[in-house]
């Protein structure tokens, strides 16, 4: 598929002896808000981290742009934001933004334009370690905007965040999409499934549903895809003990 | 590796340290304070002659290496390490951008403790006061390198603080601070040989006795900026982009 931004195959990666992710073959289309989801644990945030390349894998590829995943050619081209915020605690919002951007090269309105994207305009002279765990987390996202990445790939990146901030961000996602960057974002909270133009829905280190909102609903005759994703999964168990 | 990414980073890690006010004033103001107690402590001016510019030398070390081990624990555990090796900046960046602010800020450092040690407490030294900058800023930067290489094996920020006893005391007592090297047994005096502390403070010496730069003090920096390079390097070497 050339027209795929991440393309993994055979995806095998295993933690401390345990086999976290079980060879995961799945595209990310061009363009498109693909959502990750599943319950923690289940294995998103290796799979992200496999999709940067920082993940030591065991087996397998994850193509990038064309490129193995963390090549160095790739490293301006892909924002990653940590579920986690990874900021710095003890700078402003906008000392950390001019510090990352200066790593990136990235242009010098951008600190201006990514604070404004998620809404911090208000706290950008505060420092880090005084926001609330929602503007921190948008803080983080902020970075992950610098330089215009042709991805995205944001780990939980609506955690803590009230509706109205919620509602906003997937808005920003979808103007993101628009304008032709490729979103790979996780998340626990089956109501953000709907917002997304593809799903990947995980369990236990497997994808056991790769399609559409909309064809997940068709095939398993639900209109809610909390109740699509547990059919999916009683299906799969009714299969493993015939 | 780029210059434009290492100042960067040395301006980020500066603006870290203005926010925060009393490490600062801790920095500058302990090895002060204990230059002046050491003084007083002494009460003759020979002993202190004697002693004063080795502590010079080591309290940069020792401030630089806790400052440096702590402040790049936090970048390994708050995930800022992990985002900046998918950017594009070479570990060298980051390394010679945390020798770089911590090294100015050693200047400062000495420039207020050797300010007071000169003046008010009457140290005397024979050499000039350039060599004393230059052998300070080195040990600040051998401080800074030890810290950033000795910081990966630390789990926690308690680990960490604790390698400053286990890395920087057993050099302290061997580098012939409180024994002359050459009154060691001779196993001890091996080890003393090959730490770098031991030439630091030897250096210290030179610069006490001498007003001329002799071949020993220059081969003393040299073991210095050796032993600097080389723990920066393997420093580098911990910082991996890929992890399990």
């Amino acid at each position: 598929m050339m027209n795929s931004v991440v393309e993994a195959r055979d995806l095998r990666v295993a933690r401390g002896g345990r086999t976290v992710l079980h060879d995961l073959t799945f595209a990310v289309p061009r363009g498109s808000v693909v959502g990750l989801l599943g319950p923690s644990g289940c294995g998103k945030t290796t799979l992200m981290r496999a999709v940067v390349g920082v993940q030591i894998v065991q087996s397998g590829t994850v193509t990038v742009l064309g490129r193995p995943a963390g090549h160095r050619a790739l490293r301006h081209r892909i924002g990653y934001a940590t579920q986690k915020p990874a900021v710095y605690a003890d700078l402003t919002v906008r000392e950390n933004l001019r510090y990352f951007a200066s790593v990136l090269g990235a242009a010098k309105g951008d600190v201006d334009r990514v604070v404004d994207e998620v809404g911090l305009g208000g706290a950008r002279d505060q420092l880090v370690a005084s926001l609330s765990g929602g503007q921190l987390n948008r803080a983080s996202l902020a970075v992950a905007l610098l330089g215009r990445p042709e991805l995205l790939v944001l780990d939980e990146p609506t955690v803590g965040l009230d509706p109205v901030l919620r509602g906003e961000l997937w808005e920003l996602f979808h103007e993101l999409a628009a304008r032709g960057t490729t979103l790979l974002v996780s998340s626990h909270v089956m109501d953000e499934a709907a917002r997304c133009e593809r799903l990947l829905l995980m369990r236990d280190g497997r994808i056991i549903a790769d399609d559409t909102p909309g064809a997940l609903r068709e095939q398993t005759g639900t209109g809610d895809l909390e109740q699509a994703f547990l059919k999916i999964i009683e299906r799969r168990e009714a299969v493993g003990r015939r | 590796m780029s210059v434009a990414i290492t100042l960067a980073t040395a301006r980020r890690i500066l603006s870290q340290l203005r926010h925060d006010h009393r490490t600062l004033a801790l920095i500058v103001g302990v090895p002060s304070l204990l230059m002046i107690l050491l003084r007083y402590v002494m009460d003759r001016p020979e002993a202190f002659d004697r002693f004063g510019p080795m502590l010079l030398g080591v309290f940069p070390l020792v401030v630089m290496f806790i400052v440096t081990s702590v402040a790049t624990l936090r970048e390994r555990t708050s995930g800022t390490l992990e985002r900046l090796m998918t950017m594009p900046l070479g570990k060298l960046d980051l390394l010679l951008g945390y020798a770089l602010a911590f090294g100015v800020t050693a200047l400062v450092q000495v420039a207020v403790v050797a300010t007071i040690s000169l003046t008010w407490l009457g140290l005397d030294l024979r050499g000039s006061v350039w060599t004393l900058v230059v052998l300070t800023l080195l040990a600040a930067l051998l401080g800074v390198a030890l810290g950033l290489f000795t910081s990966a094996f630390a789990r926690t920020e308690f680990q960490a603080v604790q390698f400053m006893p286990a890395f920087v005391l057993p050099q302290v007592l061997l580098a012939g601070l409180f024994v002359p090297r050459d009154q060691m047994s001779a196993v001890l005096r091996w080890i003393a040989d090959v730490l770098p502390l031991s030439y630091l403070v030897e250096a210290m010496r030179q610069l006490t006795d001498h007003p001329a730069l002799t071949g020993t003090l220059w081969r003393d920096i040299a073991v210095i900026a050796g032993c600097t390079v080389l723990a920066l390097l393997l420093g580098a070497a911990t910082l991996r982009r890929r992890t399990p």
